[in-house]
């Protein structure tokens, strides 16, 4: 079994649609929702939840005003700056600016603050027209989606192994944090969706420097190539010198945005548009080049 | 007097970058106003590369503090397994051994509290760089860079803005995508926020996600469309039934796009930026006066 990670370093760069297109080409593979911050795959996959769970995110703590002495030991341990004092003059913790460390309620003399475990984070395994999927919805403002990455990877190879699959293929979120680390830590190869523009450029570099940090195999696909020119020579420039393969150029076309509105896939929705024909070539390409070896 | 101004976007690639810079041109040539413009996506940050001619003029290591184990004052009590939250203490009684996972340490300082030997030293360890520029006498550019490797980003974030407030500017936080923690912390203080989207079935999916923050975050904002044209009409018809304001829609050119591209677009202030920023400036002004 080999699983790789899309990913763009840069957001909205064509990470889902590219996966989604890879959801009618790879045959014998669970995917896997990795952007769980503003995931999007299940829009195209219209997944049907067979098992679900919740998942306990990160910590916040709560001062229980009628047992506050204004003692302030809690205030000047918090190194988050996360407690204030209001109108009234009582205490409150700001559960924005919480970061769940939970030193405030071991050292609160009085016991006036407690602490719980979010839990507006849900997990799911689902079925699709393309094999089962895993993914999970995050509530806004949550921390720790590095752990729930973690997680949903966890639960895809389980499903691959249960089922025999080839493939685990990770629909990555944007950026270089701890969600990315996450996403790319232990694959076979990381796929990266670039486009042609200065900051396309910018922000694959940082995400190869991070992939190459790991050890992991990069293949790329430069998306919208036709935009300009001039930038995509600059993007193929660049994968050269680090020497990681294009594996396809993607025209600018809507049938890309029209496809996403019929909720299919961009080769389901138009099968013989370039897009679809260069993306076939290089589904063929990764199938013979990502090594078998973990990284 | 300072004022607090967030772009967010929920999906990647709508135009964040696009319109914090356009507003930062805006209010420095057309409003005259002093302006800071902050660019808080310290994972990819991009609005550096719209201003060439900008002037470095400080770049500081922030550090983050990391908790380490004295091996010859620990007694390998696990006090601090305990206290700590994050589970980043691995402590072996056995054999003697006691560790600090550093990419789990969040430099809370409860493991120091927990130890009754003094075992417990901080060491800087290097999260990123925050870079300070001028563009001109009236617009100055700030922005985080992550150490690549860190997982960091949203200390990263709280220690720019720290150095990045300033009482006489109008500031532009540029935030991250998505709606986890690096973009609350983005907005914590923000007074009214600029949300930027686009008008396709990922576009509305993540909209809604951001609005969903906002709301419970009690921040007053405004809607920008762009690329419209593209995608269909879903969009704007939540739009109107959740009441959010739209302050502008932007239509999809390729020209435009492929303007990006090479940075050209963003050197200098559009003419269409100009009247939409106008509207939406005086109104706010207005409101502020009440």
């Amino acid at each position: 079994m080999r699983e790789i990670t899309v990913l763009s370093g840069k957001g909205g760069t064509g990470k889902t649609t590219v996966t989604a297109a890879l959801g009618t080409l790879a045959k014998n593979t669970v995917f896997c929702d990795n952007d769980v911050d503003a995931s999007n795959l299940h829009l195209i996959f219209q997944p049907e939840h067979i098992e679900k769970g919740v998942y306990l995110g990160g910590w916040s703590s709560t001062l229980h005003t009628e047992k506050c002495n204004h003692c302030g030991i809690c205030i000047l341990h918090c190194q988050f700056d996360a407690i204030h004092t209001n109108e009234k003059g009582q205490f409150y913790i700001n559960k924005f600016q919480c970061e769940g460390c939970r030193l405030c309620e071991r050292i609160c003399p009085m016991h006036a603050i407690t602490s719980k475990q979010s839990d507006n984070n849900e997990w799911y395994i689902s079925k699709t027209r393309f094999g089962s999927i895993v993914h999970a919805h995050m509530g806004p403002g949550e921390e720790n989606s590095g752990k729930l990455v973690t997680l949903v990877r966890k639960k895809a190879k389980e499903q691959a192994e249960l089922s025999e699959a080839e493939w685990i293929i990770n629909d990555g979120p944007p950026g270089i944090g701890c969600a990315t680390i996450s996403s790319l830590s232990g694959v076979n190869a990381v796929l990266i969706v670039a486009e042609p523009t200065q900051s396309g450029l910018h922000d694959v570099e940082r995400l190869v420097k991070l992939a190459q940090s790991f050890d992991t195999p990069v293949f790329a696909i430069i998306n919208k190539y036709d935009l300009h020119q001039g930038q995509t020579k600059l993007l193929q420039t660049y994968f050269q010198k680090e020497e990681i393969p294009v594996l396809a150029l993607l025209p600018f076309d809507e049938a890309m945005v029209e496809s996403m509105v019929a909720g299919q896939t961009i080769t389901e929705f138009a099968p013989l548009s370039m897009i679809s024909l260069e993306l076939k070539k290089a589904w063929q390409e990764l199938d013979k080049l990502v090594p078998h070896r973990k990284t | 007097m300072s004022f607090n101004i967030a772009v967010v976007s929920g999906k990647g690639g709508t135009g964040k970058t696009t319109i914090s810079v356009q507003l930062a041109l805006f209010l420095s040539q057309k409003e005259k106003r002093k302006v800071r413009l902050i660019d808080c996506d310290v994972e990819e940050p991009n609005d550096g590369l719209f201003f060439p001619d900008k002037k470095k003029i400080e770049s500081k290591t922030i550090y983050q503090s990391i908790a380490e184990i004295d091996i010859n004052k620990c007694r390998f009590c696990r006090d601090c397994v305990t206290y700590c939250n994050y589970n980043a203490i691995v402590v072996i009684p056995r054999v003697k051994f006691a560790q600090v996972e550093k990419t789990l340490c969040h430099s809370c300082g409860a493991c120091i509290v927990a130890c009754r030997h003094n075992a417990i030293n901080e060491i800087p360890e290097p999260i990123g760089l925050v870079n300070s520029y001028q563009i001109n006498s009236r617009l100055s550019l700030m922005e985080g860079e992550l150490k690549i490797g860190s997982p960091m980003q949203t200390m990263l974030i709280k220690a720019l803005k720290k150095e990045a407030s300033n009482q006489k500017s109008i500031m532009i936080h540029d935030a991250p995508p998505g709606t986890s923690c690096s973009v609350v912390e983005t907005l914590s203080d923000a007074q009214v926020v600029i949300v930027v989207t686009e008008p396709t079935p990922f576009g509305l999916h993540d909209l809604k996600l951001t609005a969903e923050l906002l709301r419970d975050m009690n921040k007053p904002f405004g809607v920008i469309v762009n690329k419209a044209g593209l995608g269909n009409n879903e969009l704007f018809k939540y739009l109107e039934e959740e009441k959010i304001p739209l302050i502008d829609s932007i239509p999809f050119s390729k020209e435009i796009a492929a303007k990006y591209a090479s940075g050209e677009l963003l050197n200098k202030l559009d003419e269409k930026m100009i009247s939409l920023f106008s509207i939406w400036w005086n109104q706010l002004k207005e409101t502020e006066a009440k």
